[in-house]
């Protein structure tokens, strides 16, 4: 098999024909490998527009060893894989894209021990991008610990993933 | 680098002292592995994200050593640009500190693989200075 047919095999995997984006089942699909499986994120909740990803506390993903204070990369990870689905739970299929930009705000530090939920939103798909926001917290909202926006570029299946 | 140690995020992830460059600063460099892929044969944009938040920690306390400064640093925010897929290959990021005032630090990052023309991602970040904590 050439490496364009192993890519556009991989493609029919993750979207065959007539393919539905199920947030909940696409959310764990993601989450199971890779980085994602790695930090241990996990679904939490979605609706028309919006995903909710957990991240759980872990003391190997601290940042600052007196406090036990989370990293933030773990929280960029997971505001950058929220972002991303939330993209596909408003279009309700799968389309390959990437991260153009995403910026941060650390509104507070997460608190130790306590899981992180990231909650994004895609707010507007035009041809080329998707637009989006986000927050994390750590059980109420209304408290962020960081806030995003961040847009992605929708780009072909080409060369989008390497099987 | 008396102040500056990788915490067990970055360890966990792989990161470590590369080298430390003419003027005290320190790449941080980051091995290709299952732990930091995100689509399949590609970097996670929030690896990357790491990488490039712990290379301006990296450079600003090196800075802030350097001024004989004991002062913390706490992240106000990040503005990540991703400029191509980084593959499988050792990344590489180095800070830059535009300028530390009183309050606030101001750096720039960028990541690498192996041309170090080609960047992979470039971003800015902000931190809070706050005064060493009286023990």
């Amino acid at each position: 098999m050439s490496k364009d047919e192993k890519a556009a095999g991989l493609m029919k995997t993750i979207m065959p024909e007539g393919f539905v984006f199920d947030p909940e089942r696409g959310a764990r699909w993601f989450t199971r490998a890779g980085h994602t499986g790695f930090l241990g994120m996990e679904y939490h909740d979605h609706g028309e527009d919006w995903i909710e990803l957990a991240l759980p506390w872990r003391e190997d993903l601290v940042g600052v060893e007196e406090t036990g204070v989370l990293a933030s990369g773990p929280i960029i990870s997971l505001l950058d894989n929220a972002t991303s689905m939330s993209v596909w739970t408003r279009q309700g299929t799968f389309n390959p894209q990437v991260t153009l930009d995403l910026r941060i705000d650390y509104v507070r530090a997460a608190t130790p021990g306590k899981t992180v939920i990231a909650r994004a939103e895609c707010y507007q798909v035009r041809r080329s991008m998707a637009f989006v926001r986000g927050i994390a917290h750590d059980g109420d909202i209304s408290d962020p610990v960081a806030h995003t926006a961040g847009i992605f570029m929708l780009v072909s299946s080409e060369g989008w993933a390497k099987p | 680098m008396n102040g500056f140690h990788l915490p067990p995020y970055a360890r966990t992830m792989g990161m470590e002292v590369d080298h430390v460059e003419d003027g005290g600063v320190p790449v941080i460099a980051m091995d290709f592995a299952g732990r930091v892929q995100g689509r399949p044969g590609f970097l996670h944009g929030g690896a990357i994200g790491g990488l490039l938040e712990m290379a301006a920690h990296a450079a600003l306390r090196a800075e802030l050593d350097r001024q004989g400064s004991a002062f913390r640093i706490k992240p106000i925010n990040i503005s990540i640009e991703y400029l191509r897929g980084g593959v499988e290959e050792r990344t590489f990021a180095r800070g830059e500190v535009i300028r530390a005032g009183r309050r606030v630090a101001n750096v720039r990052v960028e990541a690498w693989q192996g041309d170090r023309t080609r960047l992979v991602a470039s971003s800015w970040m902000n931190f809070l200075l706050a005064p060493p904590k009286e023990n």
